[in-house]
């Protein structure tokens, strides 16, 4: 019997979201960054023609390939048809400006321009969150509801974020091209801020029910790569946090049980970190050391590789991490990073320094609606084995913003604490 | 064995289905054509170019050729499936969970085999 079934094999996790970055990158280069939504419109179009077309034909040998040629004649066609609108002369001399600057092999026509459109998403001039969001919708190919799935944002505020972006952009002409060598140390700060908020958006989300939110994690690693793969933006910063988010992410396997639930640090199975990861993590910290720079993400990724090569919790170095929190508190001072060095001084000194330490820290406006304040404090107080405090913790914890493996956490913890005044009492 | 059309209507896609949304759309088309290619019924598969077509008329004997059906956009027939199947129930069967109909439908017809 004749069997001509499509090949549909070789789909590649992501492969439309990484080729979409990818393609708007090496488009917007072509047509310039005050186009941004025609290279955007075009990948579309592309990605919506491979889906009408290879459930019939099969996949084609380079799908890569195939994508960016269908975009970057849309591009073209669209470019030829404006020119001939507006000025029959200009058209063949647009022509000659539009023919792409080497052949069309997408692997010669990537690298280099996903870095620039980092650059240019992530710069200074533009607002924060919108360096996020654009970040995201341009380099990771991610949707707008996907974006505000991640960052817990409406879909219309985030639309919106990214059209005052994009026409800021056009407006004070930011460049899309990676900084002179000059420039890249003062221009990679703001980049490097937004992986890190991204990984940590996606860490903090891990195990949860949002799937999108994880993918964050992955995506972050995926463009700190980028970076230091790169001679010009290999940095020593930048190796720092790709080791930081190597070493951290090397625990998301352990770091909820078989249901589902969270589970602390001291619980994990160890044996479930990803080891490859981790190796991968020290390296990268190794070639950190190796340089000028001396940066929060050094000191946060030695005390994740404190956590990720000790055998156990009892047997960390909770002495060193300590110092270490102590240097990233001067370098860094943050609320958050203060409660963190609280529980490593919890581990020292013992739980009582640590309620104390997190006591003097409950004022912060910054942390007032932060839930694992409480959720900490409580931890300690349950230690020390003040339970009735502890119990409390947990319930002001319950109260505050957070995901629904943290709540189970919490609640399995008071449920626990109940028992254990019950038998006590 | 009889054999089956299953021809798929063209547009309908949401345009602002995000790349991974096509990808994983693509995904079920796979699991789809490869459960019935993995069962043997699989004949042929193909998609038909996006254009107009040409249509031919012999008004009064004289040949014209034309551009197009022009049928609306979303009543193109955008590719087919040649299947072999017992039934137009069994291909019903077959057809219930195709992804193509979360966009647009799909049409059955049986060839007329001598």
């Amino acid at each position: 019997m004749a069997n001509a079934a499509p090949r549909l094999d070789g789909l590649v996790d992501h492969l439309f979201r990484h080729a979409a970055g990818q393609m708007v990158s090496a488009i917007a280069r072509l047509v310039g960054p005050n186009r941004l939504d025609l290279a955007e419109e075009v990948v579309q179009d592309a990605l919506l023609r491979a889906l009408q077309i290879w459930p019939f034909s099969g996949m084609p040998d380079n799908p890569r390939g195939w994508l960016f040629q269908v975009a970057r004649n849309r591009a073209l066609d669209i470019l030829r048809r404006e020119a001939v609108l507006r000025d029959k002369l200009a058209w063949s001399e647009n022509l000659v400006d539009l023919t792409p600057r080497r052949d069309a092999s997408p692997a010669d026509a990537i690298g280099d321009e996903e870095l620039a459109m980092m650059f240019m998403c992530c710069h200074p001039a533009l607002p924060q969150p919108a360096r996020i969001a654009l970040t995201l919708k341009l380099v990771g190919g991610f949707g707008v509801e996907e974006i505000a799935d991640a960052l817990l944002s409406q879909t219309a505020a985030v639309a919106q974020r990214l059209v005052r972006a994009k026409r800021q952009i056009r407006d004070e002409k930011i460049a899309l091209e990676i900084p002179p060598p000059g420039e890249v140390r003062a221009r990679l700060p703001s980049v490097l801020d937004v992986l890190y908020l991204l990984f940590n958006e996606g860490y903090g989300a891990h195990g949860g029910d949002n799937l999108t939110r994880a993918d964050l994690c992955a995506e972050a690693i995926r463009l700190a790569k980028l970076l230091a793969e790169n001679p010009h933006t290999d940095r020593p910063s930048v190796r720092a946090l790709l080791a930081l988010l190597l070493l951290q992410a090397s625990r998301l396997p352990a770091r909820v049980d078989e249901v589902g639930d969270l589970l602390l640090l001291a619980e994990q199975d160890r044996a479930r970190w990803d080891r490859a990861m981790i190796a991968e993590g020290m390296a990268h910290l190794d070639r950190a050391a190796t340089g000028d720079e001396m940066t929060a993400y050094h000191l946060e990724a030695g005390i994740a590789a404190c956590h990720a090569t000790a055998a156990d919790a009892a047997s960390t170095d909770w002495a060193y991490v300590l110092r270490l929190y102590d240097e990233l508190l001067r370098l860094k001072p943050s609320p958050v990073v203060a409660l963190n060095r609280a529980v490593a001084l919890a581990m020292v000194e013992g739980p009582a320094a640590g309620i104390e330490a997190i006591t003097a820290l409950r004022s912060h406006a910054a942390l007032a609606g932060y839930h694992l304040l409480p959720a900490v404090l409580a931890g300690l107080e349950r230690r020390a084995g003040d339970l009735e405090g502890a119990a409390r913790h947990y319930g002001e914890a319950l109260q505050r913003r957070s995901t629904a493996p943290e709540r189970r956490f919490i609640e399995k913890q008071l449920a626990a604490i109940e028992r254990e005044r019950r038998s006590s009492g | 064995m009889a054999k089956f059309l299953l021809l798929a209507r063209g547009a309908g896609l949401r345009p602002e289905m995000s790349p991974e949304e096509i990808q994983r759309t693509m995904l079920k088309y796979k699991s789809w054509t490869e459960r019935v290619a993995g069962s043997g019924r699989l004949i042929d598969a193909n998609k038909l170019r996006d254009d107009e077509g040409r249509v031919l008329r012999q008004p009064g004997g004289k040949l014209t050729v034309t551009d197009g059906p022009f049928a609306e956009s979303k009543e193109i027939i955008g590719g087919y499936w040649l299947i072999n199947a017992a039934s137009y129930e069994e291909v019903v069967e077959l057809t219930r969970d195709h992804p193509h109909l979360q966009f647009n439908t799909l049409e059955i017809r049986q060839i007329h085999e001598m």
